[in-house]
Parts: structure tokens; sequence; C-alpha cells
């Protein structure tokens, strides 16, 4: 160790890989996972959110799954937790879809509104 | 840097080891496989979470579900149920991190952890102590790197006067000073040493912090180095301690691969490196002067003091010696400031302690407290009080070396002075829990057993006078207590205190005197009436049925292995005392609860 640079280098990585055991405050993703969810596809839509979030290298995120939300037929679901904004819940969702939301929604700041539970419940 | 969707932390504390922890986190790994999700969640094995009562421990985030008493047949429900299905198993969770409505509370809300404040054991139970890297993610390395670039060694001691951070050894010593007297010591080379020979019976803070937080030891040390002009250190650790040991050896191994030890650290030219020596088991080892012939090869004894080891210490050179859990405090000073740690506990003792809580309590385990809780608070609100709602008699702090605190003092605020005058002391951290069930003549002499046992036998006082007044309470204890007895362990005591060479046969007598002070009333009772109110000494015990309870079934007769009850069918049963020999097997047998111990 030849600098206190390369000692913050260092914490910067690390600080990523340990950052799931701190009270986050930022971005949490939900996926729904319950048996519901799994049997519409689940598992690969939150497969798509950890390799998007890795790519773009993406800080203060939380990815995670929870049980059966409740509206079994609009599965796989998704709800997407950013600071200061209300819950944004996304249906039938894809890995395809993934791709657009976290370029859109959780880097840039806008809700794909067209994959919504709002929009495709119309 | 992998991304993963949730951590399992595993603890792999001693007390979680010897629970099973080991076949636990091998079960996970290989669940994690078998559901092909270990490339999204992270095994990790940690240090001491504190609650080993509860022990294995595992700890899933980013929900911060807190499982414990984990069994590998619960793990393959933890994996498909959890971490597939993201529903939480309620029913292996600890019972008290789940409120009335069901929801999950964070850690710092459970009754164990909400009064506690973790200064030493920041680290343990949160990250792997295996990886550096997680250490510097916690700030690691990052006070070494202040003092190095940033602060004159002068500096460093003016902190650390400032912050009151006293020796949590036992004795109590203000760190500052004895940093001072180890910088102005005049010599070619200088030593800072680790004292890590934890050997208080019940004692395991040291070791929780080594197996959780080795880093943090390593880093205070080379502050310590920076400090008093030393460049090389030495840690004497149990070999008992296995565990400890190894993640020692990889945390130093890691440190010097990134270059934290060794040479020109930081690029400021400072050099320090750290070697590990193992002691044998021998509890004198601990006391700093014959610790430091240990570390130099030669046999572990005690020799007076002055020199001290600031002057006169290893291989003859000015040596600093602190304990593992006041190295751990260091780097935290350094960081948040002086004026921070002091603002933490009471007037002459700041900062926090930790304790490990052993005995007779419900929550066996490491807690850290700020100084000034009272006694009350530790063994009610975090140790959950006593098991099987029996009545708490006293708490012994400090082990062979210190004393016992009656129910009178329960509401003690917990530092240095207040325990002195109640006739106890700090010691290292070891705080055993007994009640109505222990006979306090029976700890005094197991306390002073101990002692016997591990005296070097260097000098008279010790080897001679703790040896009359062990068969002095052995006496007592077996019913042939004479009066005048408890004058003859007062005297010796007085005795021994004055005129033994080390901390051991000075403190040796402290047991027996507290014990004395608070509870002469049993001693009295074992010598005048040969008898023991809490009914532990075999020798004063005896068994009898009661007439109008027995029913004669014959069991108790059965069970006997002396073959002393006799008695007819349906009639009620009587012990042969001659015979008896005291084991208790009927009693337990017993169906009617008609067989009682006197």
């Amino acid at each position: 160790m030849k600098s206190i640079k390369e000692l913050e280098e260092i914490r910067k990585r690390a600080l990523e890989s340990v950052n799931l055991r701190k009270d986050s405050k930022g971005t949490r993703v939900v996926v729904g996972m319950g048996t519901c969810g799994i049997a519409a596809g689940a598992r690969p839509v939150l497969l798509a959110f950890l390799e998007e979030a890795q790519k773009r290298n993406l800080k203060d995120i939380v990815i995670t799954q929870t049980g059966c939300i409740g509206v079994c037929r609009l599965e796989p679901m998704v709800e997407v937790y950013m600071p200061g904004e209300e819950k944004v819940t996304y249906v039938k969702m894809t890995p395809e879809k993934v791709k657009r939301i976290v370029a859109e929604h959780i880097v840039n700041g806008h809700v794909v509104t067209e994959y919504t539970i709002g929009a495709v419940e119309k | 840097m992998e991304l993963y969707r949730a951590h399992v932390l595993i603890c792999g504390g001693t007390g979680c080891t010897s629970s099973g922890s080991t076949n636990v986190l091998e079960t996970f790994t290989k669940e994690l496989e078998k559901n092909g999700i270990q490339n999204e969640v992270k095994l990790v094995r940690t240090g001491c979470f504190g609650l080993c009562e509860e022990g294995p421990v595992v700890i899933v985030y980013p929900e911060g579900a807190f499982y414990s008493r984990v069994k590998v047949e619960d793990v393959p429900e933890i994996v498909t149920e959890h971490l597939l299905k993201g529903r939480i198993v309620k029913r292996l969770l600890y019972h008290d991190s789940v409120s009335h409505d069901e929801t999950i509370k964070s850690l710092n809300e459970v009754g164990f952890y909400k009064k506690q404040m973790r200064i030493a054991l920041r680290n343990c139970g949160v990250i792997d102590p295996e990886n550096i890297d997680e250490y510097i993610a916690y700030d690691g390395y990052k006070a070494l790197a202040k003092v190095l670039t940033e602060m004159t060694p002068e500096q460093v001691i003016e902190t650390l006067k400032a912050s009151g951070l006293r020796g949590r050894g036992g004795a109590g010593f203000p760190t500052g000073l004895k940093w001072e007297f180890a910088r102005n010591a005049k010599g070619d080379k200088k030593y800072v040493c680790c004292n890590a020979d934890e050997g208080d019976p019940g004692a395991f803070m040291d070791r929780s912090i080594l197996e959780g937080d080795p880093h943090a030891v390593l880093e205070a040390m080379a502050i310590a180095g920076y400090t008093i002009g030393a460049d090389q250190g030495y840690i004497y650790v149990r070999a008992e301690y296995p565990i400890a040991i190894k993640r020692l050896s990889i945390a130093i191994q890691q440190a010097k691969e990134y270059g934290l030890l060794g040479k020109d650290i930081f690029g400021t030219g400072f050099n320090f490196d750290i070697s590990l020596r193992l002691g044998a088991g021998a509890f004198v080892c601990g006391e700093e002067t014959a610790l430091m012939a240990s570390i130099e090869g030669k046999r572990g004894e005690p020799r007076p003091r002055p020199p001290f080891p600031a002057n006169k210490g290893v291989f003859s050179q000015p040596t600093l010696l602190n304990n593992v859990e006041t190295y751990a405090n260091i780097p935290q000073i350094i960081l948040n400031g002086a004026e921070w740690f002091a603002s933490i506990g009471t007037e002459k003792s700041k900062g926090t302690k930790v304790f490990a809580l052993g005995g007779k309590i419900n929550n066996t385990g490491l807690v850290e407290i700020p100084m000034g809780t009272t006694l009350r608070e530790i063994v009610y609100d975090i140790g959950g009080g006593i098991p099987g709602g029996k009545k708490f008699k006293a708490a012994q702090t400090g082990g062979p070396s210190g004393g016992c605190i009656p129910e009178a003092h329960l509401d003690t605020p917990i530092d240095y002075d207040s325990l002195t005058q109640i006739g106890s002391m700090m010691g290292s951290g070891g705080l055993i829990v007994m009640d109505e069930d222990n006979c306090m003549v029976d700890i005094a002499r197991f306390f002073l057993d101990f002692t016997v046992d591990e005296s070097c036998g260097k000098c008279p006082p010790c080897r001679i006078g703790t040896k009359r007044m062990l068969e002095i309470l052995d006496r007592i204890t077996s019913g042939k207590g004479e009066e005048g007895d408890i004058e003859k362990l007062e005297t010796l005591a007085k005795n021994i205190k004055a005129s033994a060479l080390c901390g051991l046969g000075q403190t040796a007598p402290n047991p027996v005197l507290s014990t004395l002070r608070y509870f002469r009333d049993e001693y009295e009772a074992h010598i005048r009436e040969k008898r023991c109110p809490a009914g532990v000494c075999q020798a004063l015990l005896s068994y009898v049925i009661l007439a109008e309870k027995c029913k004669g079934c014959g069991l108790c007769a059965k069970e006997c292995p002396v073959g002393a009850i006799s008695g007819e069918r349906k009639n009620p049963h009587v012990i042969d005392k001659s015979k008896c020999i005291k084991c208790g097997a009927c009693m337990e047998k017993c169906p009617f609860h008609a067989i009682e111990k006197r």
C-alpha cells in the first residue's frame, strides 16, 4: 500500500459488496416470487435485474424478492422503490422489459408507464 | 465485484462453531447449488454475533432476518422458502426478533441488542474476518492512514489521553499515559505487544474480537508502533484458541500482501511487522512480565517491577503491552475523535466494556455496554434474566482475581471505580451469574482451586499461602470446618495480598474476601451447623424420603447404584445414610417428588 488513495479505492470497491448489510436508503427492487411468480417466470426477471445492475455498476441498489403480491394473473410482478418517490409496480415482466426499466426508470428516473399495473389494467 | 441479491451471514465464532455452524454452512453451500442460486446469494462466515445461547445464528440480508438455533435440517427450508421464494421462515426466527404484529424488528430493536453499544465489537458478526476488503469497507485501516499522514506521535498520545480510554485487561491503567511512557523510554529497539492470553474461567471477549475482527487489533498495533517508535509487534495468544489463531494468521498475511504491514506503509517510510507467539496454557502468562518472558522463549514466570515493561520489557527493550479489547477501541477513537469517546460512559470510566455473560442466565453470550450501565440492566434486560424463575444471588466479575456482587448492589453503575468500591473489580470482562442454587463457599473454593493450580510457584505467599487457604475451604465444604477458620482465612488473605510477587497472587484471595463480605452467614452455616444452605456441598447433604409422599413404587431402589434404598412394595422406602453416596439418581427418578435434599 503506497498511498491513501489506494486504500480509498479498495474501500469504495469493497463497500458495494457489503452494502446489502446496511440500512439502505437507495433503490429497492422487489421481485414477487411466490409459486405464482416463479411459475410465470420471475427467476429470469430477477437474474436480469442482477445482471443489468452489475453491468451498469449501479451503486446503492438492493435487489430482493418477496412472496405473492396478490395479483397472480399479472405475474411476474416487480415493485421499484426509489428514494423520495412513490412505489411503482410493474407487471407481466420479462427480461427484455427489465433492461428498459433499469435504463429509463432506475438510471434516468423516468417511469416506464406502459409496463405499470395502472396501464395494463386499463 | 460480484453483485449479490442476498447475503447469508453465518456465525463462525467458537460458540456457534461448537453448536454446529460449520455443518450449517456446508449445507447452505450444497442447497444453494442444488437450487442453482449460488451466484445470487453470498455466504459469509462472520465472527461472534454475541447471542451464543441461541446459536448457530444465521442472519439473512437485505431483510435482516435473524434465524437462531439453526439445524442442518432447517437449511433446505430456509433456502427454498426464504432465498428462493422470499418467504421468511417465521418459525425459525429468534423469538424476540418478531414483533407482536409479526413484522421483523431490526437487530437494534431486539432486547438483547437494544441497550448495547458496539465499539470494540462493531465488526463482529458483520464482516467476514477472513476478508481484508470487508474490513476496509467498514473504514478499516483509515485510522492508520490518518495517523501516519496527519498526526504526530504526540498528537496520538494526546488524543488517547483526552479520550479517557483505560486498559481493558482489568487493571484500568490510562492507555494514553502508558503509550507516553513507552514513547519517552530510551532504547535502540522497541516492541509493541498484545496480550491475548485470556485465561479467566468464563471469559471469551478477546477471543471473539480476534475471531470476528482481527484486523482492528493489527491496525491499532501499527498505530502504537508509529507512536512509540517500534517496528515489531508480537501478539501473545493462547494455543487453546485455534480459530482466533487461524484468522489472525490470515489477517496478518493479507495485511502484508496489501502493504498495510511491512516496509514503507502508505509511502511514509514507516515499517511495522507483527508475529504471533502462542501460549502453552499457563494462566500466569497473562501477567505482563511472565508474558514477556514467555515471548522471549523463557519459562513463563513473573519478575518484580520496577523496572516496568515501558522501560525494560521484551528482550530488555522498552515495550508497550495492551490487551486485545483496548486495541480494538483505538482505530475508532482516532477516526471519531477523543470527544466522541469521552462522551460515552461515566466520569472516570469512558467508552464501553465487553462482557462475557455466563452461568445462570438465559442469554449466555457476549455483550458490549456503555460504562455506567447497571448490573440489573445487564442481567435482566440484556441477559434475559435467570432460567427457571430462580432468584438472583450474585454476579461474579473479574474471574479468579475478582469478587462477587450481591443482589443489594444490582443497581451499581458498572465502571472501574464503583466495582472496586464494592469489593469486586472490572477484570477482563467475565461475568458469571449465580442463583439461589449456588453455594458461595463452594464458588470461592472453585476459584481458589484454580489459582492454586495456576500459581507458578516462584513466590512463597502465592505458592504456599493459597494452598493453605484452599485446604481450609476444603475442610469447611466437607463438614470439618472449625471455629476460627474464617479468621484464619482473613489473615492469610491479607498477608498474601500484601506480599505476593505478581497480580495473580495479589488478587487470588479476592473471591474468598468478597464472599466473606457478603455471604459470611453461609460460611458460618457450614462451620457451625454443618449445613450447606444452597444444597451444593455433598458432604453436608443428605437425601431423605418423605414417608407421606412415597407410594412405595420401588423405582428409586432400582435406580440406586449402591443399594442404599430398601422398603416393602407399596410402603414408604428408606435411605441407608451409611451406604448413600449422594449421587441424586433417586431424586431424579422419583415420579412423586418424595425425595428431598437437605
